[in-house]
């Protein structure tokens, strides 16, 4: 357990404050100031949020519980600490709340929390897929691999509409050199790229070079695809879970999925597990917002 | 029966207030961990030595350990209710020869005190929990979680007064070790149970269990549990959480540990001026790991380490007259 790719939590909940959000189409990028937390949070690895005031005490006295987010990026900030950026999406009273916060609010975090990406196999490309706001956590992978992967990076990216593929553009941003990245694009209506499902080019992509680390977060039914693909053409692949949870440390053992060896928490055992380990993917319980 | 005292007892730390003493055991502090609320094993993956340097309780409640491994009920397991949380967990552990091997060993490496939940669902299945656990030097308390049918009388052990006082006589004169009695909150005479657990030996009552509830798809209208009912724990049991320690307080005197929503050190000094000799943290330690740690330090706010102190060990905190009861 010793390589396991987690960064250490502190055991609290501690504040940090929100520096930026930034409109991304239909989500938003919400951009915290971490002082205490530590710099290093493996990508896969989340938090859980919660606003620092009035949480709670909104329709059906809800949110209550904090939601669990995997950080989208990270950086030192100048101040000293971290800076982390979450992307959201207003589903529930949880996203709602949160989607409220402007800069200078205090933002209730505990974390880095869970398992996060594994390197890939020696000599494999890295073959990033991702569906909707699970493209979060490909955002930091990608960022860590680009330029330190020498046998290459490929990121593939599926989204309702334009408004919500707007995110790609975070994809372009930041890379070392304004590299460009190998990136495609779907769409379900075809606004922005190509019409249709990410496994598409994910499928084109496995016969053209059947030698790459597959690693995918998104809805349930994507992640589904690219595990059955990965599995008849045995690529290996790490998924990232999702799962409403209590408490994100393995307290509550609410958030299990069933898998080969019985159910694991996927907040301490997981999010990212290796699809091996599955036998489906379509996790029931996701939670409701 | 006198409990001995048992177990590890940790001298408090530099400037931390005069230890509690529970049934003979001493504790650094008041505020312990509902049981299958924290899992320090989990936690310590998560956290690292930090969460040892700082435990966020006094004493280490584990999960309920039953006989026969158990997996757990199918998910969804949570649904986040009003001010609170439904949860249909099914108590998964490893059963008593896993927990023994397995986690006994870890939680043995835990700064504080260790009291070990147990279940059975016939009176001969707790037997042998309480004797197997009672044994191991690294555990000073047991307790006996009766929020569970017998099957052989089809009754909740915790429910009844007479179902529960044969089970606690039954496991009596297995360990010298002192036996909390965790008690359901889902009984017609909580108070009743109380008292027949006390007479038949019991050295400490835990209250409240989580109240027995659902919740519906909002779609479907189908139970959104997988286990189609849950327990309903948080801000939202507070009140008759506290309102059931007062009533179980005014009929027994063996020291009780109150719990239901503490999300506050003010919510624990009323569950202390109820009656509580210690309190315990559960579905807060969900929002914030170390709630347990900053509840204890409200408690010393509001009461002064030694006036809260005082409080504990004399019992002034119970109600001379249960007003409203």
């Amino acid at each position: 357990m010793a390589a396991e790719p987690r960064t250490l939590a502190p055991p609290e909940r501690r504040m940090a404050e929100v520096s930026a959000k930034v409109r991304l189409g239909g989500y938003d990028l919400l951009v915290a100031h971490d002082i205490a937390g530590p710099p290093d949070p493996r990508p896969g690895q989340f938090y859980m949020l919660a606003a620092g005031e009035r949480w709670g005490g909104g329709s059906g006295e809800r949110p209550y519980l904090p939601r669990a987010f995997s950080f989208a990026r990270v950086r030192r900030h100048p101040d000293g600490g971290t800076e982390l950026a979450f992307l959201l999406e207003a589903v529930g009273p949880g996203t709602h709340r949160l989607g409220q916060l402007s800069p200078g609010d205090p933002l209730a975090l505990v974390g880095p929390l869970g398992v996060g990406f594994r390197s890939p196999a020696a000599g494999t490309r890295a073959l990033l897929v991702g569906g909707g706001i699970g493209v979060a956590p490909l955002l930091c992978l990608h960022d860590e691999l680009s330029g330190t992967w020498h046998e290459g990076v490929e990121v593939l990216l599926g989204f309702r509409s334009s408004e919500y593929a707007q995110a790609a553009d975070l994809f372009l941003a930041g890379l070392p050199g304004g590299a460009s990245p190998l990136l495609a694009v779907m769409t379900d209506d075809g606004s922005v790229g190509r019409p249709g499902l990410v496994t598409e080019p994910l499928l084109e992509g496995l016969e053209r070079d059947p030698a790459v680390t597959v690693y995918a977060c998104g809805p349930p039914a994507m992640l589904e695809a690219v595990r059955a693909l990965c599995a008849e053409r045995s690529v290996r692949a790490q998924l990232a879970l999702e799962s409403g949870m209590a408490c994100g440390f393995g307290a509550c053992f609410g958030c299990v999925a069933p898998t080969r060896e019985g159910y694991v928490r996927i907040c301490v055992d997981g999010p990212v597990l290796d699809a091996e380990l599955l036998e489906t993917a379509l996790l029931t319980g996701a939670g409701h917002s | 029966m006198t409990a001995q005292p048992a177990g590890p007892a940790e001298p408090p730390a530099a400037g931390a207030a005069p230890p509690v003493v529970l049934c003979g055991v001493q504790l650094s502090g008041p505020v312990l961990n509902g049981s299958g609320t924290f899992d320090a094993i989990a936690a310590h993956r998560a956290f690292g030595d930090e969460l040892l340097e700082r435990f966020p309780f006094a004493a280490f409640v584990s999960k309920t350990v039953t006989v026969e491994p158990r997996q757990g009920n199918p998910p969804p397991r949570l649904w986040e209710a009003p001010a609170g949380l439904i949860n249909s967990i099914g108590l998964p552990n490893r059963g008593i020869t896993g927990f023994l091997s397995h986690d006994l060993p870890r939680l043995a490496e835990l700064p504080v005190p260790l009291v070990v939940s147990v279940m059975g669902f016939a009176r001969e299945e707790l037997a042998l929990l309480v004797e197997r656990v009672g044994e191991r030097e690294e555990v000073a308390l047991l307790e006996l979680n009766v929020s569970c049918p017998n099957v052989e009388t089809g009754l909740i052990m915790g429910a009844d007064p007479a179902e529960t006082a044969a089970a606690v006589e039954r496991v009596r004169p297995l360990t010298e070790k002192p036996l909390i009695v965790k008690l359901t909150p889902n009984a017609v005479d909580p108070p009743a149970v109380a008292a027949a657990a006390e007479a038949a030996g019991a050295d400490a009552i835990a209250l409240i269990n989580t109240l027995k509830g659902m919740a519906l798809h909002p779609h479907t209208r189908d139970p959104w549990l997988g286990g189609v009912t849950g327990g309903v724990s948080g801000p939202a049991v507070r009140a008759v959480a506290l309102q059931q320690v007062a009533a179980v307080a005014a009929r027994t005197k063996v020291p009780l540990i109150g719990m239901g929503g503490i999300a506050s050190g003010g919510d624990a000094v009323d569950f202390l001026a109820a009656g509580a000799t210690c309190v315990a943290v559960g579905t807060e330690s969900f929002r914030d790991p170390g709630a347990g740690r900053r509840i204890a330090a409200e408690m010393e706010v509001i009461l002064g380490p030694q006036g809260a102190n005082r409080a504990y060990r004399s019992g002034k905190g119970r109600p001379r007259s249960p007003a409203g009861l």
